[in-house]
């Protein structure tokens, strides 16, 4: 194919503008320079709304404790009983006081920091990727399959949900991943429905149509066109579920069916704390405003990346 | 002037977001007599949808802003009106139709329903609620709907009559001015063809002033008295419809957008296209907008802003016409 | 039915027919589509929403499967055709759609967008030849290079539509069915593109199914015109032949209807044509466009009316001129 000596419009390169050579070697890398640019928008966008950097802001301090737990303050602080320092008030010694057996609250409200993070976003991801990769399948296929998916899914919906993760606990036993599984389980029919309905809306779009006249595959129709444009929910539902997650595992843990002891996650933490409520409130109070800030702050992160996502924001 | 019903001078319109502002509309002035039809043509971007909602000040709160100019109504300052008259005038005396019938009927009430409200909002006679559904009949007859379908919902009307509803609704209060945005862009060529002579019969009939934006150039002809083509904000030429259609002279976008137009009639096999496209409102460029454009673009066109040329009732905004004998410059009052 | 007898057409179809079934029966959307285009011609495709026209254009390239006919491509019915002749075969057929909006994908750059096909088809060995390739047809078709990394977002309805061109054209068809590429258009940015696919059927040798509901835009483009009305072919004919000398009822509507930029032509109108479209559920026997018609008579209920070959390449469907004409 040869080029024409015509062009249309006002978009006329220049004679001697276009190094056809140079242009080759650079297309690949132009095309990643942008998408970087992208990521640029969205974080602009992102930057604006002040309760979304806040809830950034809170979890980005809250995962760096998880990850650094262990240089912060030795896990062994956290599980070392001490009798004579039982329901210590927090002092200079231990900010956080010390719980019924002892053990200093910061050291356990770090680690269980850790624990609670590390449930959250593996439990997300997990559902994520299983929720995300059936409800695609569905959506775009449709038909007796997605009926038969989707009666399963409403199924599972209407159990409640602190039913389903206790029998699942109760079949697999007490433990971080098989509370990681139970969970699970009750969040990928929310993942299903989500993407489904995403991707029932994007194959009827036309770039779509064109894909399947170029020849495009249904794999990579799914991966490459439908996901792309599904992200933004996708996205959004994630980090909301983290919230969720976690306070689903700490209400596990409070019935007592979650981590097991010493082990140290905020709903145990909190259980723990429920006998000295009244003698000792602290016990209770850090893991709690833990537990909510970590909350909160996914929540509205959620929000704000879901608003900064919208491609279709016109500049 | 005493017929005067609409009279806009200078009008100026932007949209502010904290990353740019864009300026959509750049000092136009025209004026509309009563009973006559002026037609407002542009490209996507021009400004004419941004002019019909200004007067009616339905502009975005947060972004729009009508940043200079007047606009009067009957006499009637409509920028400084607090918003309860300006509420009073829009539906009773100021009606707009917009483009798109499938979205601008509720889809959970009865059309019948709809017009009623329009007729119950604006109850200067007092009507009782017989007198109401009388109305409603009436209107409807009016634009060719039968009265049993008045307690249908919009999703069993076609596009066609839905924009028929839509008519009904906006004529129901006999309103001095009727303001159409391209009403018959989203319909089939022969259901426009009822639908702007339903129009053009109405008008006639009830003496209804009416503003036509538009981009089609055939509508323009089969039904506005006075023409104004808008580019990048300005209203570049104004006259009369023979002005436009049968004068010697045109702007040179004027020229452009008929050379454009597919041609029924003549056997000329290519079109002559504008090159390139209407500028960035964010950035407009220094002096004549079209400039970048224009064929004929001399230096002066760069550097100095168009004044307005007039012969009669023709007003070009063009440097071409500056030195030229027939045409007067329009001092800026 | 050619139109010209000498070469054999490019694409043709034979009894067409796509019927949907839905709760209240059956939808003839396309019902028994005889047409045939010649390598380097464009047949136009007029009608008005519902007639079938899109569904057509989409039926030619298997995007939905018809209900039954043939479609006879360089003479071979590809409704026969497996998966993987399939594919071959859709290299040389393409399409080009009406919404520049959501005919391409908002998560990709325009490079990635032209370079898409030629990546899936395994055109090029790496990646940066289909993206160089990709290049050359943006010039083609008129973008910039500096917009070869730009999100369609952040183009106008006219480049978006010129990227839709440059990506049907990346496989290098011979075929391309143009479903109402300028509708969702400028008028001034309609010629532009008009010109355009103009020159590339001179340059390339295309063939084109023009689909539109405008008739003046399809004049300037098609060597041949057929209107067709609630999935029925109603008229056929060469461009000029039909404007000259429109038959029937419906295309006679379609010409009057055109708003004319000529104050001349203000007097009122003759209404050609009355009410709104019928339903193309179940339809009865008869011609379809008889409720509307001015001229119906009694027979126009009774059946369908055949299709009459009027001289000239010229054919119609319409009982006023069966007794003038060969069947």
């Amino acid at each position: 194919m040869h080029l024409l000596t015509h062009v249309f419009g006002l978009d006329m390169p220049a004679r001697g503008d276009t190094n056809m050579d140079r242009t080759i070697q650079n297309a690949g890398e132009l095309v990643v320079f942008k998408k970087q640019s992208q990521l640029n928008e969205i974080w602009r966008r992102l930057k604006k709304d002040r309760l979304a950097l806040f809830g950034l802001t809170v979890i980005v301090i809250l995962i760096l404790v998880a990850i650094f737990a262990d240089l912060i303050i030795p896990y062994s602080a956290a599980i070392k009983m001490n009798l004579r320092n039982r329901l210590a008030m927090p002092s200079a010694a231990h900010w956080f006081g010390c719980d019924g057996y002892g053990r200093d609250m910061l050291a356990r409200c770090v680690h269980g920091t850790r624990i609670s993070l590390l449930i959250g976003f593996s439990t997300s991801i997990a559902s994520l990727i299983i929720g995300g990769f059936l409800g695609s399948i569905v959506g775009y296929v449709g038909g007796r399959l997605d009926n038969i998916v989707m009666r399963f899914m409403d199924l599972f919906s209407a159990i409640p949900t602190i039913l389903l993760a206790l029998t699942v606990v109760a079949a697999l036993g007490s433990g971080i991943t098989n509370i990681c599984i139970a969970i699970t389980v009750t969040r990928i029919p929310g993942f299903v429905r989500v993407v489904r309905s995403s991707v029932i809306g994007i194959a009827d779009m036309e770039f779509i149509e064109a894909a399947r006249a170029g020849g495009t595959a249904t794999p990579r129709i799914l991966f490459r066109h439908v996901l792309p444009n599904a992200m933004a929910p996708l996205i959004v539902q994630t980090t909301m579920n983290v919230s969720i997650i976690i306070l689903l595992a700490a209400s596990l843990s409070f019935l007592g069916l979650g981590v097991n002891p010493p082990q140290p996650e905020w709903g145990a933490l909190i259980s723990e704390a429920k006998e000295y409520l009244r003698t000792a409130p602290h016990l209770m109070a850090f893991p709690g405003i833990l537990l909510c800030l970590a909350s909160f702050s996914m929540c509205v992160l959620g929000d704000g990346l879901r608003d900064a996502l919208d491609p279709r924001l016109k500049s | 002037m005493k017929n005067t019903l609409l009279k806009i001078k200078d009008l100026q319109v932007v949209y502010k977001t904290d990353m740019e502002t864009v300026h959509a509309v750049n000092r136009i002035s025209f004026s509309l007599e009563k009973g006559e039809t002026i037609g407002i043509v542009g490209e996507t971007g021009a400004g004419k949808t941004t002019t019909a909602l200004s007067i009616l000040r339905l502009l975005p709160e947060r972004t729009g802003q009508i940043t200079g100019g007047k606009i009067t109504f009957c006499g009637i300052d409509l920028i400084k009106l607090p918003e309860s008259r300006m509420r009073d005038i829009r539906g009773e005396r100021i009606a707009m139709i917009f483009q798109d019938p499938m979205t601008s009927l509720n889809p959970v009430f009865t059309v019948g329903e709809q017009i009623a409200e329009a007729l119950r909002l604006h109850n200067s006679q007092n009507r009782k609620e017989k007198q109401i559904d009388a109305r409603v009949d009436e209107v409807l007859n009016l634009v060719g709907i039968p009265v049993s379908r008045k307690i249908e919902y919009p999703h069993q009307f076609s596009g066609g009559m839905k924009q028929r509803v839509v008519i009904a609704m906006a004529l129901a209060c006999e309103p001095d001015l009727l303001i159409a945005d391209e009403p018959t862009t989203a319909l089939d060529v022969t259901i426009q063809a009822q639908v702007l002579l339903m129009i053009r019969e109405l008008r006639d009939r009830l003496g209804t002033s009416m503003i036509m934006i538009t981009h089609d150039l055939g509508i323009v002809a089969q039904t506005c008295d006075n023409v104004a083509v808008m580019y990048a904000g300005e209203l570049i030429e104004v006259g009369t419809a023979q002005d436009i259609f049968c004068g010697e002279r045109h702007h040179p976008y004027s020229n452009g957008l008929f050379g454009s137009i597919p041609n029924l009639k003549e056997k000329s096999k290519r079109l002559i296209p504008i090159p390139g496209l209407m500028p960035d409102p964010t950035a407009l460029p220094v002096g004549c907008s079209f400039s970048p454009r224009c064929r004929d673009c001399m230096d002066i066109c760069l550097t100095k802003h168009p004044g307005i040329y007039s012969k009669g009732t023709h007003r070009i905004q063009c440097h071409l016409f500056a030195n030229n004998p027939d045409w007067q410059e329009v001092a800026e009052s | 039915m050619s139109t010209n007898g000498h070469s054999l057409p490019l694409i043709e179809t034979v009894g067409l027919k796509k019927y949907f079934s839905i709760a209240a029966g059956q939808l003839h959307a396309v019902d028994n589509i005889n047409l045939a285009i010649n390598p380097g011609e464009t047949l136009g495709l007029v009608g008005e929403s519902g007639c079938g026209k899109s569904t057509l254009g989409r039926v030619l390239l298997r995007l939905i499967e018809p209900t039954s006919g043939q479609v006879l491509f360089k003479g071979e019915n590809i409704l026969s055709f497996g998966k993987a002749r399939m594919r071959q075969i859709r290299r040389e057929m393409q399409i080009i759609f009406q919404d520049p909006y959501s005919s391409i994908n908002p998560r990709m750059s325009v490079a990635e967008i032209i370079a898409e096909f030629l990546i899936v088809n395994r055109i090029y060995r790496t990646k940066s030849e289909a993206f160089n390739q990709a290049a050359k047809l943006m010039d083609v078709v008129g973008l910039a290079r500096r917009f070869a990394n730009s999100y369609p977002h952040e183009l106008d309805g006219g480049r978006r539509q010129r990227i839709g061109i440059a990506r049907a054209l990346s496989l290098n068809p011979k075929f391309i069915v143009c479903d109402e590429p300028v509708s969702a258009l400028d008028v001034a940015i309609q010629a532009q593109i008009l010109n355009l696919l103009m020159d590339l059927q001179d340059e390339l040798g295309l063939t084109y199914l023009f689909i539109t509901h405008d008739l003046s835009v399809v004049k300037h483009i098609s060597t041949e015109i057929a209107v067709m009305y609630l999935g029925q072919c109603v008229e056929k004919a060469p461009t000029e032949e039909l404007f000259n000398n429109p038959l029937h009822p419906y295309t006679k509507a379609l010409l009057a209807a055109i708003p004319e930029p000529n104050i001349e032509m203000r007097q009122k109108k003759i209404e050609l044509i009355q009410g709104e479209l019928t339903s193309p559920v179940n339809p009865v026997p008869g011609c379809r466009f008889a409720p509307r018609c001015l001229y119906r008579k009694e027979v126009c209920t009774t059946a369908d009316p055949k299709i009459c070959g009027y001289g000239d390449g010229h054919f119609v469907s319409c009982y006023l001129y069966t007794d003038q004409s060969v069947c």
